[in-house]
């Protein structure tokens, strides 16, 4: 057994005169999970394309359970599943006819083909659904069979290009709850996100990547050390004290003040007893707060730390469902 | 690194050659005809602009156009016959690239299936389609007068001559959706190509009516050759010549756009 399920090295790709890839390097371990975290446009679904025989890299070589993508495609591509941002189903066909069609083309044992389709129907809470074409479907079920789909042939490793985009909280809950089970199956994943909170969820290990390249990685628990847990906003009633308070504020975490001109951010390990410091110390200065809040950092925070610039505003932009 | 016998065995399953590429090809046709099946109205539309066609010709301009030795509705049909199938090829087009657009073709190619079936299932479910539409206006044609001169298997030969072009055009149009990426881009792509082979041919009226340059255009082109091998099998006259043309067109145009298209679909991502 090889120790690693996928390993990138030096990975490169360009569009024209743009730079998608630029040198990614990636070791995910059998049975774990890799969330790589990054806005549109940071590399992520380039990177699952190459690793998934879809395309070619410029540079660098990638092997996915010992093989080499560009060298041996075909063999990969058999121990592969592969579930896109854009459920990849045919809305004509029923979900039925969905799963049988990808068992049938992944070469499975006739016999199994039904069985296995209804099995996983059946596990992804779509046998009421099964005989409907699938454009009568929500949003969050197509999501549902799009997962089943990549799933037929009981593929070891398993590739998630945004497995949540654009669904409603409780789909988004529900379909983490599949994934959870899958991984506790003993499937290696390599998962692409926009959320923060759903890498913390679903990896072992997470990649920050931004225009094509490694930023940060490590544990959730890592990250978020370098990055504070919690994240402390203080709106203050005068503009002209901000700069003051940024100082002041700096002994307490790193502090930053917003586009907005009134609020800081400061970024703690623990939110209870820093939101006293700050209180006291603005207290102290005489700065008057006009609102304090305490929440959990967003990607936009990541991104900011990491490099400087938030996270695409518009990341959000095109979570409108397919559906 | 080496893998496990477990995935060797797994690899071996993906390599099955020929007869893979013709099981996958098959059920991808599966697949096309199915989702047809759940979308009559694009059969009814195919279908209704041909028919519009055929009255159009019959009862409106055929008064005025004479063909020289032949009713003008046994010389109308075989031209409409040829005018619907190149029409409808442009369904093999359009559905690929809403495959392309739709993260289908992204997934048939993180499949182990062979590289050819997405573009032979389709140009085959077209041909099934095609089967069924030139069969609906073959009857439309009987209905309107039409006869047939000859006999049964001179018709049928004609009718595989038909399916021999619309296979043909459909490679062509494959290789137009998937270059155009977008399914309404291959439609209106599409019409300017066709148009002019489609009038300006012998499919309507005969192309000694039209000025020297646009009949040089009309007798040495595709639609042209079909139609007037197909009028041969079912209205008489001597055969061999028109059909050798109508082969050599349709297999050279085969020849031509099917390694073209499979090329541009194993780089298409």
């Amino acid at each position: 057994m090889p120790e690693s399920a996928i390993i990138a090295q030096g990975l490169s790709k360009r569009f024209g005169s743009v730079v998608a890839l630029d040198g990614i390097d990636l070791d995910v371990p059998v049975g774990t999970v890799l969330g790589l975290l990054g806005p549109n446009g940071a590399g992520k679904t380039t990177t699952v394309r190459i690793l998934t025989t879809i395309m070619r890299p410029d540079g660098g070589h990638a092997r996915v359970l010992g093989v080499d993508v560009a060298a041996h495609p075909d063999q990969v591509r058999t121990t592969i599943g592969l579930a896109g941002q854009y459920a990849a189903v045919d809305e004509n066909l029923t979900g039925r006819e969905n799963l049988i069609l990808v068992g049938r083309l992944t070469h499975q044992p006739r016999k199994d083909v039904r069985p296995r389709a209804a099995e996983l129907l059946d596990r992804f809470e779509l046998s009421n659904a099964a005989d409907r074409p699938v454009k009568t479907y929500s949003g969050g079920m197509r999501r549902r069979l799009d997962l089943a789909a990549a799933l037929v042939h009981r593929p070891p490793v398993l590739f998630l290009d945004e497995p949540t985009t654009g669904l409603d909280p409780r789909s988004r809950t529900q379909l983490w709850g599949v994934i959870g089970e899958l991984v506790s199956d003993g499937t290696t994943l390599l998962l692409t996100t926009q959320y923060l909170e759903e890498a913390d969820r679903l990896a072992d290990r997470i990649v920050v990547v931004d225009n094509g390249r490694i930023i940060a990685e490590g544990t959730s628990s890592e990250l978020k050390a370098t990055l504070g847990t919690t994240i402390i906003e203080v709106r203050l009633e005068n503009d002209a004290a901000v700069q003051s308070a940024v100082g002041l504020l700096g002994q307490v975490g790193p502090a930053e003040s917003r586009q907005d001109g009134r609020t800081v951010d400061v970024s703690v390990s623990q939110g209870g007893r820093a939101v006293v410091d700050v209180v006291r110390l603005l207290d102290g200065a005489g700065l008057a707060i006009d609102g304090i809040a305490v929440r959990e950092p967003t990607l936009d925070d990541v991104f900011l730390r990491l490099t400087g610039h938030a996270a695409e505003a518009d990341a959000d932009q095109d979570k409108e469902d397919v559906a | 690194m080496t893998t496990t016998p477990t995935s060797v065995e797994r690899v071996s399953a993906g390599h099955g050659g020929l007869r893979e590429a013709v099981a996958d090809g098959i059920t991808v046709t599966w697949r096309n005809v199915t989702a047809m099946k759940r979308v009559p109205e694009v059969l009814v539309f195919s279908t209704i602009q041909p028919v519009l066609f055929v009255l159009m010709f019959r009862y409106v301009f055929g008064g005025a156009i004479h063909v020289p030795g032949v009713r003008y509705v046994d010389y109308l049909m075989p031209g409409i016959f040829v005018q619907t199938i190149a029409f409808g090829a442009v369904q093999t087009g359009v559905g690929l690239a809403e495959d392309l657009g739709k993260g289908l073709i992204e997934r048939f190619r993180s499949l182990p299936m062979s590289r050819s079936a997405v573009l032979a299932g389709r140009t085959a479910a077209d041909l099934v389609r095609n089967l069924f539409v030139v069969t609906l206006m073959v009857a439309m044609g009987f209905l309107v007068g039409f006869r047939v001169h000859t006999n049964v298997f001179a018709f049928l030969a004609g009718f595989l001559m038909l399916m021999l072009f619309s296979f043909a055009l459909s490679w062509a149009f494959a290789l137009l959706g998937l270059t155009v990426g977008s399914a309404e881009a291959a439609q209106a792509a599409a019409f300017p190509a066709l148009a002019p082979l489609v009038f300006a041919s012998s499919a309507f009226v005969p192309p000694q009516s039209m000025p020297g340059w646009l009949r040089v255009f009309a007798d040495h082109q595709p639609v042209t050759a079909t139609v007037n091998a197909v009028r041969a099998l079912v209205l008489g006259g001597p055969m061999a010549r028109p059909v050798i043309t109508a082969l050599a067109w349709s297999l050279g145009l085969l020849a031509l756009f099917a390694p073209l298209a499979v090329s541009r679909y194993r780089r298409a991502a």
